[in-house]
Formats: C-alpha cells, structure tokens, sequence
C-alpha cells in the first residue's frame, strides 16, 4: 500500500494553548507532520489557536489558520478549504475530541472529508473507559476492576464492595482533572461530586486502586498491513498512583524479563488491533504487581502522545512524522530510517544508553495549592537527560531542572522524611536522596515508596559515593575519583561546592587529569549500523563520535524546561534562529534538554546537542565545537544567566552584548542611563534587609511593588500596601533573591501597560510592535491580554513610546531583539523595564505582523544590517511595522488544576500558554481570543457586577452596555446603588459574608453568566476570594478589571453583530507580501 | 575491586570491573543489541566458543530464574558489560546474575565503553579475544587472543549436541497470571528433533503447536531417525560454522523427501548446504531481537530474534528446486527458504525468540500443517 493518490488537501489540527497536560509536544508532531506531508507533495491545512507554535509558521502549511478550535470556526475553515483528509492524532486530546465532534455533527460527511490517522470508533472504543475495557476482556486482557457513577451514592456503593482507596476519573476530561485518589468516604464523597460536576458527560469512572504497582509504557506503531512495531518501553520510577506526566520515567524498561516484556508487547499490539487503530502511533499504559507479574491495561491513547514525543526524542526515532506517513498510506516497511539511511523504518529501536524523564512543577505560584501527586497532572513541563547507566541519566536530569536553588542548599527535616516518602509530592526524590544520606536502607525506602529497588539501589551507589567525596579535595582527588563522579553523573559544581572550590578550577583539574566528556550519538540501534544524524549526548566514555565540521557555526542555547513565565515562545525564537543560520549558510548548533519542543528535534537544527544547560555542559560543547558565535537573548533568562560566565572565559557571544543585557537589568545603571536619556521610570530603590526595604517604601509611598532581581515571569513579586506587608515579604523572598538585592518601585495605579519589541542593528531601529495591554499595569504583561494595533493610545503616547524605544535600543548597543515594557498613567509614559533579548511576545508579533522576527534577529547578530531585510519588512528600516488587521493575544491559566488558588490577577505571571484572536475590529478579534482560551463570552443572561468605589462610575458605563446588550444586571449593594442612582435597573445580591442567597449561590445555581469583579486592592477578602473561585469552578467568565469588562461588552457586542469569519495568515499578509 | 580485562586479536585492550568467575577464557567477540533477555542469551548453545557484548548498558538488573534458561547451563565464554547490576530485582529471579554466571565459571567484565568496543567490531569486523580476571599481563593476552583457532571450518556442534536421545513433553509455562497462552493440543505429530545446539524454547514452542518431540544427538544417521518414524524432522539451531558438518548434511540430503523437515538457524544453513548451496562468514554477524524480515509470501514485516554470524548466499541457491520466502530488510541477507517439490522450509532467524518478539510463532503451526497434509 504505497502513497495514497486520492488525496490532496489535508487539515491538520493542533492542541490550541498551552496548558497542563498538553504541552508543546503537540506543535512538535503537529511540526513533524505538516512537514512529512507537504514534503510528500500533499497541500496542508493548518489549524491552531496558538500562535506561539512552530506549526503556525505561514511556511509550513499552505493556509495557516489562528483561529477558535471549536466546530464552528473548524466548519467554516472547512467549507472555505475543502480538505480532502482530516488528520485527527497529532493534535492531543483537543484535535481528537475536536475531529469526533465534526464526524458526529455530520460535519465531516457534509463536506466529504475523511477522517485518517485514527476512525471514529476506534477513537470512541480507546477514550472512552468503559467501551474500552469491554474490548480489553474480549482479547485476553485484565483491567482494573470499575464501575462508572453518575451519583455519590453510586461510588459508595461500589467503594464498600471494592474497599479502598478507591481510583476516581471523570470521563473525557484532560489530564484526568477532577480526578483523584479517594482513602475514605469522605474524600470519595468529595472527589466524586466535583468530578461529575467537570465531566461534560456527568460521568466518573470508580476503579479498584493497583497503587504501587509498577507502571510501564509501550510506544506502538501500526500500518494499514497490520505491520505492528514497539518504538520505546517505558518504565516509571514512581509507581502506580502518580500521573506518568508527573512521574519520573525510564527508559528503557528496566527490571522486566524477556517474558515479562514480550508478554507486554504481545497485550499493546493485540489492544492496538481490538481498538482498531488501523494507522500510526498509539500509546498503552500497563500496570504489574511487583508481588506476582499480574498485569493489567491501564488506558490507552489512540494519537501521538506526550510519551511518544517522548519515545521519539529517547530513540531518536520520529513517531509523528512516520504516524503521518503512515496516515497517508504508506507501510512502515517502504520508509526509510533517516539516521541509519540504509535501513527501513519497520524495525524496533534499541539503545546503550539510559534516558530519564523528571517533571518540572509551579506550585511556588499557586500559594494554597494542594502538592500531593496524584492521578492528575500538575507539572508543568519536563526534562529529559541521556546518560549511559540510569545514574548518570538521573543525575544530570536533576541538573537540568534548573530549580534556581544552589546545590545542597535545599533544606531538608529529618522529622518529615517518612512523610515525605509516603506521600508523593516535587521534593520525594530530595528526600530520598536525604533519607540515604541518613541513612535509611534501600528496603526502608521501598517500603515507604514502594519505588523499585532496582531503582533505589543505583541511587544509593551515588549518596554512597557523595559520602566518600566529602573526605577528598579538588588536589587529592585521582583521576579515577573524577571519572568516576563523572560517570555518576555528578556535576563540576556539586564536587566544587563539596570541596569548598571554584567550579572553574575543578574543571581544570579535571581536564588536567585527562577526564573529559566526549559525545555519543543517538542513532536507533545501539551502533550496529552506521549514523548519520549528529544527535548527541555528553557522557564520560573513550571515543568521541561528534565529528565536528570546518564549518562556519553558531550555537543557540534553548530555554530548558517549560516553566509558567517561560515556555514554548522561546523555543519558537530558537528554532527560527537556527532556520535562519541555515539560510544564510551558517551550520546552527542547538543545546536543550527539553523533550518537548521542536527544537530538540534531530532535523530542526544541523546538530543537537541533547543536555543539560548549564555552564559545565555548553563548555563541554564548546570545546568540542568551537564555534563562531553563541546566540544567548532567544531561550529567555535560562541562557541569559550563562551569558557573563561564558564571555569571562572567552567564549564568542554574538548579538547584543551581554554586559549591555546585564546592565538593564541592574537597577543602579539602569536607572543613571534613564536619567541621562531624560526617560521617566517610577520612583525606586534597592533593599538588602527589611529595615532599608522599610525606608525606601516609606521615602517612595504606598503602594509598592517589591521584587527579587533577575527573575522572569515575575517570581515572587508583590504589591506592598503596608510596612507589614513588607516585612512579611521579605522573610519570603530571600531564598530567591540569591544575595541579589530585592527591588522597590513606586505602584503606578491604573496605567495602561505596553509591551514593545524592536529590531536593532546597531543604527537602525525598527519597532515591529506596540501592543497595548487590556488588563491595566499591575497584572503581569504575561497575564493580560493585549491588542495590536494598539486601541486607546494618543498620537503623541504612540509618538512618545517610539521615541523612547529608538533611543533605549541606540544606548543599549541592541544588536538583534529588544523587549520594552511601558506603563502609561496620566499621560506620561514610565518605562517599567526593557529586556535586551526575544521577549514571549515575539511569535505574536512575528505572526501578526507578518514579518519573522527572529529571523531578521539572527541576521543582524550576524552582522546583516535592516536594510539587507527590506525585502521581508515591505522595505521599513525604521519606524513601526504596520498590522493589517486586529490581533489580541489573550492568556489561558491552570486553575481548574488547582482548585482553591486565588484566580486573581498580579504581577506574577501565572498563565501556562496563550492564544491569539483575530478580527476586523478589536471587538471580534477580543472574541476569537476568549474563545479559544476557553472562557467564551455568553451572548445573553445575566452580567453579576461588584466594584470598588473608584470604580463606580466606569462600571455605570459598562453596565449600561450590556443592559442596552440585553443583559440584566445583578450587583452588590454599593455598585447597584450606583447603577441604579444611574437609572439602570438592577437587582441586589449579598456578599458571601453578610447573607444569602449570596452571589456564590447565585454561580453556583447558574443565575450568572458572567462575572465583573475588580479587588479593592488590598490583599484579597476571603468574600472576593469565594466568588472568583466559585467562578473557576463552575466556568462563568470572571473579569476583575474595568479595563477587561469593557473589553468584554464589545466583544459580546461583536458577537451579536458579525457572522464567523476566519482569515488565513497568507492571505491575511498577502497584501503586504505583494506590496514589495 | 577486582579488575578484568578483554584483550582482541588486533591489540586492542578494555580495562574492566570483574564480576562472575575470576578466571580467563577465550573466544570469538561478538555483540547481541536486545534489550532484553540477557538470560536467555547465556544459556543458548549456539554461543558457545563466544564471548558475548551486550548492548544494554544495565545488565543483571533482574537476576536470573529456573524457566528462563534455553539449555542446562550458560554457553557464553564470557559477558562484557556497561554497567553490571549485582543485585536483582524480580518477582521470579531466584539466583542473582552474578552467581549464575560464576557458578559456571563465566567471568563478567563490567564499566568499560561497550559502544567503542562495537563500533569497533563493526568497522573491523568480529575477532578472538581473552577475557581475563586472573591478571595476566594485556600483552600477553592479545598473543593467546591470536593463538585462538578461527570459527571457520570449527565444529562446535558436535561438542554441545546432547550424547543421550530423549523425550521432551514440556509446553511453554506462562511467567504471570495475565500471560495469554493457548493451552497445549493433544501431541499430533512425533517429531524427532536433531540437536546442534538446541534451545529449549524450540522444544516448548513444538509441544504447544501440538508435537511430541525426541532429541537426537547431532550424530545420528538418518536411517536411525526414520527408524524413529517420525511424522517431521526439525533440524536445530547451533554454534559456528556449517561447513565443516559434511556427515550432517549428507543425512539431510537422504531426509529430504521422506518427511516435512523444519530447519532454525544453523538448520537453516545446513539446509543449504543440503540443496547445494553455500555458505558465507558475515563480518559481524546478526544478533539482537530488532531485525525487520519480511515474508515475501505474505508481504508482512516480522520483527525477529537473530543470532547467527553465518548465512546462506543466496545467489548460490537453484531457484527451481528452492524458493526465496523471507529476506532481511537490514541488509537484504537471505532468512528463509523452502523446497519447490518437497515439504521443507526453513529460517535463518529465531521464530521460537527466547529472547525477542513472537511475531514468528506461527512457522510450528505452519510445520505441524505440513505434518497433517502428509498424515
Ligand atoms: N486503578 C488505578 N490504581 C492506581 N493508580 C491508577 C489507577 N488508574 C490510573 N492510575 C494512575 O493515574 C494516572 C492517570 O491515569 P490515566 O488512565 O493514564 O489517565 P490520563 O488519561 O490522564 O493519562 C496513571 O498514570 C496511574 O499512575
Ligand atoms: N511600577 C509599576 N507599577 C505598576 N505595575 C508594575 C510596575 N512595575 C511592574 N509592574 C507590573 O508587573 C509586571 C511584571 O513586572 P516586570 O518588570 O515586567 O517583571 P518581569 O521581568 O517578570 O516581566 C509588569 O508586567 C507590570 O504589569
Ligand atoms: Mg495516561
Ligand atoms: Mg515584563
């Protein structure tokens, strides 16, 4: 069954934002599939609602559609398009459950398109648990034992049968939100009304628990001729009970016989044929009873997977660009391998070398929030490290995780280690490494965790070691003491903070003692053949297979993990920087340890470096490479905090030079430069301890914002309304600061915020964009939505604002990309900060605008000027980049991860992804955006509005449109006096506190459609808290500025007046494309 | 910490931990890639004279267990290893890999760079090598490595074939609760089974398709076997080099034609030999549980269990009398053949696996079919 003919047109759709449990590892397979296709010679269709993703670059599809990701929008794209084919497995759970709704709407057949990669049924027979558990009885296979319940009642019934604990999974929810583990019936009485309360279909899966068994994965691939191959095993250190997404995972399987394995194999490949996944990759998820081999099925998930993105990464076999070939009809026996070239992709991958995967969490910024791990995913990114033993592979996956605290500063209670190995929570791996240390037994430990010892006993050889290090020094220790930590995994600086010495000067004596790394390669078959992709990986090993080229080159150091504040919008600037080497014939070098993202893909860059990015790692690399330049502003801070180190020792950083970066974010010069180029920023100082901190809030006046220095996402700032606010920030903040000082800026109340970036080659500057926030300063600019071209600004602010940036970028010496962040209050404009480096905006603007940012970045790094980019900038070398249509980017945000999280917006940046909207006028565009994030605004009902007193006269405004909107209008009893005093009619509701029926019950019982709710400031009332909750809870759109309501009655308004109406981002640009 | 050492007959030298026997043996090097099933791979008789690298940098992690063994006792000369795991954890292991292997007086080289050592080989192709733990100066090793006697023209089947007859009953057992297994049919069929090498796997997978099976020793004439009126005659895996086993080849020939006859491995290649073929030293063999076959009757992809560093050429084969029924998409290299006019056939790779993927199974079924057509 070679290439199908048939044909022509395909659509593919992505995963929309980013949120927990649908990371980018969808824009990577949804990447890989649109190229594989389009290099097939097929026409791509491409729809996602997040324009931060490599997917949604014009380039990679023939029509690019940033639009909603609900079947309206899709119908329509759909009836403009006419695709022939629907790929539904690329796009995570939301393209899956998307493409079910379109066949069952009818929509599918109406338009004559078919549905490949996964049919209907099979989709049905794997999602949903019941119809898959039949199907698992009918070949053989156990799964846990279950029932599903649509009433409490029903749960307790089957939890006295069963006993507990009891497992509870809401049915279609992602990520298994709403899920959890019940130990008594109470907590099942709980978890079971919230989650048949989440469940779109009301319904909760009760399952027997198998907690502590171990819990494996296989990979596995299918062809239309039944061809069936096992990509990847995967085994989980933390045993059943916790998310795969939250657990750390091994691969290779490690502690399983060739029986155990096999039989394994044999149940994935029979669950693929039952389900009936007649092509390309699935996942299926085992448990064993380490007591007696008992194995049962888990689930299994019909399309590529965070694992198979995984798999691919760990293997260096490509899952979603083979499942896309094999979509379209070919068998896995007529493509090739490209690494090995010679041989066919119908084989199973096998490895010398040991990958693990460790999560990466954010509950530091959801104060409140339960950190116990469960059934649901709550990390928010991941590592991924390769090392050649287990030990080593964990090791330098720790290293990875850049966890901001310096090593073996974290502080452990010996009183609260039992606890802590119990209870899964981020810190059980510390502990267990603590628990070694002090001494508890393997057996202890398993007994407590019920972790493999297998597992346990390749830790324990490293604590041991650690043990004996403390009694050598960086001169006593042999080379054989250094090769050997090394091989451990452990990192240049662990054994300088041991021995109380320099990291540098360890490495020299290191290097001295001959004990090198050298670079192994990934190649799929543990060097029986040939290969010829450098896909690398650092180890402590005898022969080097790096291989570097006389090329000119340039390195891009990669952002990491994704974490909230940093995450797919820096990979996006990366791997464009590495496109943009390509083209100007420069061999671009990547270093990331993110599994992830398409820039740890083998074909993104010429070579991939897979580690970890640190100091230690990219020196390793540079020696081996030595290339021509470093690129260090497009992986947000994490390269950044490299920058100074690696320039002290020699190493070419290209692009803006990173003393000028350090300077802007040094309070002291920073502000003398403002002060000499007469720009205005808000009244600040510096504090070491509280009592200074005191005296500059008290010399600046209340409010104040108080920061650490050098974070991003704004860790760990907050507005300060009083002294003791202060003082109790302080106490908090200082592990952060890291004996840099905390920073206090005087509070702009109200302002407009502004977000900038410019291009910058030394002489010319070129503003690409100005975009206006629609939250006011005070919530962070990750959080607020914000529209190009900006709305409300004057002539003069916009004149204003370009005149400041030009001169900002001249002084900073920018050479590449600037960020500048502005706050407009009464008139004048402040300069909040300027970031010399890619900013999260980037991937918006380049797509708004039309015009690839990073790519013009790199060439001017590399020392084109704007002028030789005219051709791609509609000739502009100056001035501000025009947009051809209206673009709001709005945020999306995890609390329904973590119920009882105060969903009030600050200056810390708690969104997880983005998604962008686009219209005619503000109004539709603000829509589109609410849409996709998923808080669609009601087109009629009830507006619940509560303000505090300045607030009164904006919200008369706003209430009246949406009582001229059709509204009515409920508030509480100060804001409806004012309305009313305003002659519009209104009812009257209590606060939680002083009755009810209080608006809490109001939300609850569904009397509100949506919420206008803005703080009074001060810290939160238990009364604001209440209600905004209930509003996460029971998804009512909840607005807590006057700024956002407005916005909200004219995208309400819009969607009264304009038909839906979608626009391709070729199209959209043709214009100016031509223009030139 | 005791130290080993791996000397090649081209000087190369490893520097190791010592695990197992602390002893010195010699043999020819070669490297297996599965991920799994290190046990298997040390008690299979076809590597016997070998000293076997193994890919999988953790090694030992599950011990070793009675059921898992392919033969009465491990066959490897010696284990070469990344990582070597003393301790082990399974629900089934009963004897830690270390113990195993030294109470079979096998030493274990372990923490040397087994990926060097491989691409090594598959540059220069396999060699004899000296696995020491006794201490015997590198220098001196590489000498003995030299001295060691080639594979080719090697019988070594002769020296691990059984001396005795016997009978086998046993169907394969299932390793948990959840293993889905067809449950043994009353023995159809007698087969009598020469023994080359034999894993027991092979045996097991005959008993569950329906056979009751006598082993005989490498030696036995075919008179002797049809005295035994078989209703099939399977010719087994083994170590080393096919042509030297002229005796068993002629008796083949006098077999063809008399009885549906299934050939494995070293069968396989006797087979060849049989029908006037010949055979060919590969540089560095096949071995692992990845390799894609393809069925050319059926167009399906297997995903097979191999080990063999002999294969039958098959342009020496006369297409009128044999036809070519699976290939290795790898390298092309011929894994399967069967007889135009007579009921034999036979495969270069592991259908039995032990270690690797079932996907071959269904070649006993289709033996014991030839076996029925015949009755
Ligand atoms: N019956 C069970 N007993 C104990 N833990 C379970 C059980 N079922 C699932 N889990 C745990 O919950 C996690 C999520 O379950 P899963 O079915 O994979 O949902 P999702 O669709 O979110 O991946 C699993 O990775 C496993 O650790
Ligand atoms: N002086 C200020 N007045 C009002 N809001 C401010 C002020 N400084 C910062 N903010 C708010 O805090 C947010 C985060 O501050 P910022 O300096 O941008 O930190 P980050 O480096 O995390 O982006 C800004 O987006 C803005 O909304
Ligand atoms: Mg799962
Ligand atoms: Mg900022």
């Amino acid at each position: 069954m070679p290439r199908r003919n048939d044909l022509h047109r395909i659509l593919i759709i992505g995963s929309g934002p980013i949120i927990i449990g649908q990371a980018c590892e969808f824009d990577y397979s949804g990447t890989q599939a649109a190229k594989a296709l389009r290099a097939d010679g097929f026409e791509i269709v491409l729809v996602n609602s997040n324009p931060a993703t490599i997917m949604t670059d014009p380039d990679l599809a023939d029509k690019t559609y940033v639009e909603p990701l609900t079947a309206p929008y899709l119908e329509e794209i759909i009836r403009r398009e006419r695709p022939d084919a629907l790929l539904s497995t690329v796009g995570g759970q939301t393209a899956l459950n998307l493409s079910v709704e379109l066949a069952e709407a009818g929509i599918l057949e109406k338009y004559g398109v078919e549905l490949i990669g996964a049919k209907i049924d099979a989709i049905k027979k794997a999602e949903d648990r019941l119809l898959f558990k039949d199907a698992m009885r009918k070949i053989g296979l156990e799964t846990p034992q279950s029932q599903l319940v649509n009433s409490v009642r029903g749960g307790l019934d089957f939890a006295e049968r069963m006993g507990y604990p009891a497992i509870l999974r809401p049915s279609f929810t992602l990520g298994g939100t709403g899920g959890g583990i019940a130990y008594n019936k109470e907590e099942l009485a709980e978890i079971l009304e919230r989650g048949i309360d989440l469940s779109p279909v009301h319904e909760v899966l009760i399952e027997e628990s198998v907690l502590g068994w171990k819990e494996f994965e296989l990979e596995v691939m299918r062809d239309l001729a039944d061809n069936c191959i096992i990509v990847c095993s995967i085994e989980n250190f933390d045993p059943m009970g916790v998310h795969t997404g939250d657990s750390i995972t091994v691969a290779p399987a490690q502690t399983l016989t060739d029986r155990e394995y096999q039989m394994m194999r044999d149940g994935a490949i029979r669950c693929l044929r039952e389900i009936g996944v007649d092509t390309g990759g699935s996942n299926v998820q085992f448990a064993i009873n380490p007591q007696n081999g008992r194995m049962v099925v888990i689930e299994m998930n019909p399309r590529v997977s965070r694992s198979s993105a995984l798999a691919s990464k760990a293997t260096g076999f490509p899952i979603a660009k083979i499942a896309a070939k094999l979509a379209v009809g070919y068998r896995l026996d007529e493509i090739a391998n490209d690494i090995t070239r010679k041989t066919p992709a119908c084989f199973e991958p096998t490895i010398d070398y040991v990958v693990a995967k460790i999560p990466k969490w954010a509950f530091e910024k959801f104060p409140g929030a339960d950190t116990t791990l469960g059934t649901q995913m709550k990390s928010v990114g991941e590592v991924m490290a390769i090392g050649r033993t287990f030990k080593e592979a964990l090791w330098k996956g720790i290293r990875s995780l850049e966890t901001g605290k310096a090593f073996g500063s974290d502080k452990f209670d010996q009183s609260l280690i039992d606890k802590k190995l119990i209870t899964p929570t981020p810190d059980r791996l510390n502990y267990i490494r603590f628990a070694m240390a002090s001494g508890y037994t393997v057996e202890q430990i398993h007994e407590l965790t019920s972790i493999d010892p297998w597992f346990l006993e390749r830790m324990k050889e490293v604590v041991d070691f650690e043990a004996e290090l403390v009694r050598l020094t960086a001169e006593t220790a042999t080379a054989e003491t250094f090769r050997r930590a090394k091989r451990y995994g452990i990192s240049d600086v662990q054994l300088a903070k041991t021995w109380g010495a320099a990291e540098i000067s360890v490495r020299q004596r290191r290097k001295e003692l001959g004990v090198r790394a050298i670079f192994s390669r990934v190649d799929t078959c543990a060097a029986e053949f040939e290969s010829f992709t450098p896909y690398l990986y650092s180890c402590y090993e005898s022969s080097c297979e790096a291989e570097p080229s006389a090329r000119k080159k340039v390195m891009i150091l990669g952002s990491g993990p994704n974490r909230i504040g940093q995450g797919i919008e820096f990979d996006y600037c990366c791997c464009h920087a590495s496109f943009a080497l390509q083209e100007m014939d420069v061999e671009s070098i990547m270093v990331n340890c993110n599994p992830e993202t398409v820039s740890t893909d083998y074909d993104t860059s010429d070579r991939l470096y897979f580690e970890p990015l640190t100091l230690e790692n990219v020196l390793n690399i540079v020696d081996t490479e030595k290339p021509d330049g470093i690129i260090v502003q497009f992986g947000g801070q994490t390269p950044l905090t490299l920058a100074l180190p690696l320039k002290r020792l020699g190493v070419p950083i290209i692009g803006t030079d990173p003393e000028n970066i350090d300077l802007a974010e040094d309070r002291k010069l920073f502000g003398q430069l403002l002060e000499n180029l007469r720009i205005p920023a808000p009244e600040n100082g510096t504090a070491t301890n509280v009592g200074e901190a005191c005296d500059v809030a008290r010399r600046i006046g209340y409010p104040v914002l108080v920061r650490p220095s050098y974070v991003l996402g704004g860790r760990a700032m907050v507005i300060a309304y009083d002294e003791e606010m202060i003082r109790h920030y302080m106490r908090e903040a200082v592990t952060f600061s890291q004996d840099r000082p905390v920073l206090i800026d005087r509070f702009l109340e109200d302002a407009t915020e502004v977000d900038v970036d410019a291009l910058c080659d030394g002489e010319d500057v070129l503003i690409a964009g100005i975009m206006e926030h629609i939250e006011e300063a005070g919530v962070h600019s990750g959080d607020s939505s914000c529209v190009l071209p900006p709305q409300s600004l004057s002539e003069n602010t916009i004149r204003t604002i370009e005149d400041y940036t030009v001169r900002l970028a001249k002084a900073l010496h920018v050479i590449g990309l600037m960020n500048v962040q502005y706050a407009i209050q009464n008139g004048t404009v402040y300069v909040l900060e300027v970031n010399p480096r890619a900013s999260r905006t980037v991937p918006y603007v380049s797509k708004a605008t039309g015009v690839p940012l990073p790519k013009l970045a790199v060439g001017l790094m590399w020392g084109r000027k704007l002028s030789d980019f005219a051709y791609l900038t509609g000739g502009r070398t100056s001035g501000t980049l025009p947009v051809p249509q209206n673009f709001v980017k709005s945020p999306v945000f995890p609390f329904n991860k973590f119920l009882g999280v105060d969903p009030a917006l600050g200056p810390e940046m708690r969104s997880t992804g983005e998604v962008m909207g686009v219209g005619t006028n503000f109004g539709e565009a603000f829509l589109k955006a609410q849409i996709s994030a998923g808080s669609p605004l009601p087109e009629k009902g009830t507006v619940f509005i509560s303000v505090n007193d300045h607030h009164k006269a904006e919200a008369v405004d706003v209430a009246r449109r949406f009582a001229d909107l059709g509204f009515q209008l409920v508030a509480t009893r100060g804001t409806a006096t004012a309305l009313r005093s305003a002659g519009l009619q209104c009812k009257t509701v209590f606060k939680v506190n002083e009755g009810r029926p209080n608006a809490v019950d109001l939300l609850k019982g569904g009397a509100i459609q949506l919420a206008i709710y803005t703080t009074t400031g001060a810290p939160a009332f238990f009364d604001e808290m209440a209600i905004r909750r209930s509003a996460v809870l029971y998804r009512v759109p909840c607005i807590t500025t006057m700024s956002g309501a407005r916005a909200a009655a004219d995208a309400v308004a819009a969607r009264r007046r304009d038909p839906i109406r979608v626009w391709s981002l070729q199209e959209i640009h043709e214009a100016r494309k031509t223009a030139v | 910490m005791n130290s080993a050492t791996l000397a090649l007959e081209d000087g190369t030298v490893f520097e190791g931990r010592s695990f197992g026997a602390p002893v010195e043996r010699s043999g020819e090097v070669v490297f297996n890639t599965a991920l799994t099933g290190y046990q298997e791979v040390f008690t299979d008789p076809s590597y016997s004279g070998q000293i076997v690298i193994l890919t999988n940098p953790q090694i030992g992690n599950y011990g070793t267990n009675i059921e898992d063994n392919e033969a009465r006792r491990p066959f490897i000369e010696g284990l070469v290893v990344r990582e070597f795991s003393p301790t082990a954890s399974n629900w089934r292991s009963d004897a830690e890999a270390d113990q195993f292997l030294a109470r079979n007086g096998i030493p274990i080289v372990s923490g040397l760079d087994t990926r060097a050592l491989v691409r090594h080989l598959r540059s220069r192709g396999t060699m004899r090598g000296v696995l020491s733990a006794s201490g015997t100066p590198a220098d001196k090793l590489v000498e003995k490595a030299r001295a060691i006697p080639s594979m080719l023209g090697l019988d070594l089947a002769s020296r691990v074939t059984t001396t005795e007859r016997y009978e086998w009953m046993k169907p394969v057992e299932p390793c948990s609760p959840s293993e889905f297994l067809a449950r043994p049919p009353e023995p159809r069929h007698h087969v009598v089974a020469y023994d080359f090498g034999i894993k027991q796997n092979i045996l097991r997978r005959l008993v569950q398709a329906g056979c009751r099976v006598t082993v005989v020793p490498a030696q036995t004439s075919a008179d002797d076997v049809l005295a035994l009126q078989p209703d099939g005659i399977f010719l087994s895996n083994g170590p080393g080099d096919p042509e030297p086993l002229q005796p068993q080849v002629a008796n083949i020939r006098k077999l063809i034609g008399k009885k549906p006859v299934f050939g494995i491995c070293l069968g396989h290649q006797l087979l060849g030999l049989a029908v006037g073929g010949k055979t060919y030293k590969l540089k560095f063999g096949h071995r692992g549980a990845n390799h894609p076959v393809r069925n050319e009757l059926t167009k399906r992809v297997e995903i097979t269990s191999h080990n063999h560093g002999f294969a039958v050429d098959p342009d020496s084969l006369n297409l009128n009398e044999v036809e070519v029924t699976h290939i290795n998409l790898n390298d092309q290299t011929l894994e399967g053949f069967r007889h135009r006019n007579h009921p034999v056939f036979c495969v270069q790779y592991h259908p039995e696996a032990a270690p690797g993927p079932h996907d071959s199974h269904y070649l006993f079924d289709e033996f014991t079919k030839l076996m029925s057509e015949k009755q």
